[in-house]
């Protein structure tokens, strides 16, 4: 009898959830190469669609995108499961000495720009920061939003993960100020959350947060930070424009590596991805193309 | 009367007696693989490392303190919560809720059991941890007390179901006699019916913690995943990071044989006793108990 109730109950849910489910056809045409694509989160919306472009305009290419973090994309092409792997930010000595155990070379690829924007709650007062502010809330010196102008409210640290490339990079650009040698770490307190959307859902509903992000995955709801590299600087808000210039300070290359020197379906994908037609997908992403 | 088994009967108890010993087997197993590769960490990484309290391991900060005493204090509100609602919900279904309104109760609560946790994460993310920010006015909503309430809701399923089981297996006639003792209701659950089923309950609260200790991606979700030391009662308020979010969000990232690798087999090693250690308690505890039972009731 209990089965027999259980089973009624799941079915409605099953029906009700299938109810507006739509169903593909599989594509039946033939496909001659396979392009496996993994690694940055960064860069996975983007990725996706330039694999979807490039597939749609070479039927005959098959090329599978995952994300999982620049550092999961490089071990797997050390490893050889990929033959592209996504990255934020360089590959590290150690990895690549780890490829080249394997006899092959790491090959670098700077395929878009992106500008890491700093983010808080529409309701915050505070819309500019210099990067020395940002490092001492990141390190802990400045824990209440008055100190740099706000209101009486405690600072709520975000990050993303530390397997996420975008983290490895703000430590290095903003909490160290790019110094070589300056080993200031993340506050213990910080919270580090697993996506970006974890980020931006936390920043939406909660006034005390600061949080950081790929331009490209800030939605429109949540308050940029304007940005200054030091007290006599301009403060400057992140877009392609101030991206490319340099005149944003937390802009970077973003990466594709191959093992070796690409040939055949490979080069042939990696030479579209520069072309203009491609580069206009990294802009509609939210993204800095590269020629400009 | 002698009998000889036919051949089907031996290849019966051989199939049996493997598959008993395969469950020890594996867990054995298990736990030598994790000796493996978690105790070069010990060697790699000095004691004072390891047992420190900063956790930044992408530059040698090896601590794991605040990473157990973080699991420790989510399974501690956890458990809070599972246990009066779990005993509770149970002796309700079984001594005083209506036959049909059981029938109806027990596969809903075993439905929610089925939940998978990233669903519960979602509900934690969006609207549970928001919530208790503003009721609480705490900086933020994700806390220990907000992975420990989402735990407990995972854990009451499964202590529900089987303390349940457990109530009902009790005979008849010992509330009977209870009640013919001039006993109340109340007196009859508490005094009589509870203890008698009470090793069957005792598993379903280990059960239950094994549950939550063990939980993983809902506790990702929302305890924030800062590593703090958490030994005040304060840090039930502030976001704590437990053992089984940190491997899970950094074992994609590591290379394989590396120290940091052997390290997060170290913290599995160390969840893995500690559910051993409360496995063996309650284990103990329950045999206490049927003695005891063995000696009234004889």
């Amino acid at each position: 009898m209990r089965f027999l109730r259980v089973g009624i109950i799941f079915l409605f849910f099953f029906l009700a959830a299938c109810g507006s489910g739509a169903t593909q056809s599989p594509s039946t045409t033939q496909v001659s190469a396979y392009i496996q694509n993994k690694g940055s989160d960064t860069l996975v919306n983007l990725a996706l669609a330039w694999a979807e472009k490039y597939q749609a305009e070479n039927p005959a290419v098959s090329i599978s995108v995952t994300g999982g973090g620049s550092g999961t994309g490089i071990a797997a092409l050390i490893n050889g499961t990929v033959d592209l792997a996504n990255a934020s930010r360089k590959i590290e000595p150690g990895e690549a000495s780890q490829l080249k155990a394997k006899g092959k070379d790491p090959v670098e690829f700077i395929v878009a720009r992106d500008a890491i924007a700093v983010i808080v709650n529409p309701t915050n007062p505070v819309s500019q920061l210099t990067l020395q502010q940002i490092s001492d809330i990141y390190s802990g010196k400045i824990n209440n939003w008055s100190q740099v102008g706000g209101k009486d409210l405690p600072v709520v640290r975000l990050s993303r993960e530390v397997n996420s490339g975008t983290h490895v990079y703000f430590r290095d650009t903003v909490i160290r100020l790019g110094q070589k040698g300056n080993t200031t770490l993340f506050a213990t307190d910080t919270l580090l959350l697993p996506s970006s959307e974890g980020i931006v859902s936390e920043l939406r509903q909660n006034p005390d947060a600061i949080g950081y992000d790929g331009l490209g995955y800030v939605p429109k709801d949540l308050k940029v930070i304007a940005v200054a590299k030091d007290a006599n600087s301009p403060y400057v808000l992140p877009s392609a424009k101030t991206a490319n210039n340099k005149t944003y300070a937390i802009a970077r290359d973003l990466y594709m590596y191959t093992a070796g020197q690409p040939s055949g379906a490979i080069k042939k994908y990696l030479d579209w991805i520069l072309t203009p037609e491609a580069q206009q997908i990294v802009e509609q992403l939210g993204f800095v193309p590269l020629q400009k | 009367m002698k009998r000889s088994l036919s051949w089907t009967e031996t290849l019966i108890t051989v199939i049996i007696r493997t598959c008993g010993y395969s469950a020890v087997v594996f867990v054995l197993l298990i736990f030598f693989f994790l000796l493996r590769q978690g105790v070069p960490a010990l060697a790699e990484v000095k004691l004072g490392n390891l047992f420190s309290t900063r956790w930044y391991p992408i530059e040698d900060h090896f601590g794991i303190l605040p990473l157990i005493t973080g699991s420790i204090i989510v399974t501690v509100v956890a458990m809070l919560i599972a246990i009066p609602f779990g005993i509770g919900t149970a002796v309700f279904l079984a001594e005083l809720a209506p036959r049909w309104l059981r029938e109806i109760l027990k596969p809903l609560v075993e439905l929610l059991g089925g939940l998978p946790s990233v669903v519960l994460g979602f509900l934690g993310i969006l609207v549970l941890a928001p919530y208790l920010r503003t009721l609480l006015n705490i900086p933020t909503g994700l806390t220990a007390l907000a992975g420990g309430l989402l735990l407990g809701g995972i854990a009451v399923p499964t202590t529900v179901s089987i303390a349940e089981d457990a109530l009902d297996a009790v005979p008849q006639s010992y509330r009977e006699g209870a009640l013919a003792m001039g006993a109340t209701r109340w007196q009859t659950i508490w005094r009589v019916t509870l203890p008698a089923a009470r090793s069957g309950v005792l598993t379903a609260l280990m059960l239950g913690i094994g549950r939550t200790i063990g939980e993983t991606m809902a506790v990702m979700m929302v305890t924030g995943n800062a590593p703090v030391l958490a030994v005040k009662l304060g840090s039930i308020f502030s976001p704590v990071r437990t053992m089984t979010a940190t491997i899970a969000a950094e074992m994609g990232e590591v290379a394989n044989g590396s120290t940091y690798y052997h390290v997060l087999f170290f913290i599995g090693l160390v969840l893995f006793v500690i559910s051993l250690i409360v496995n063996i308690i309650a284990s103990s505890v329950v045999f206490k108990s049927r003695k005891r039972a063995e000696r009234v009731l004889s």
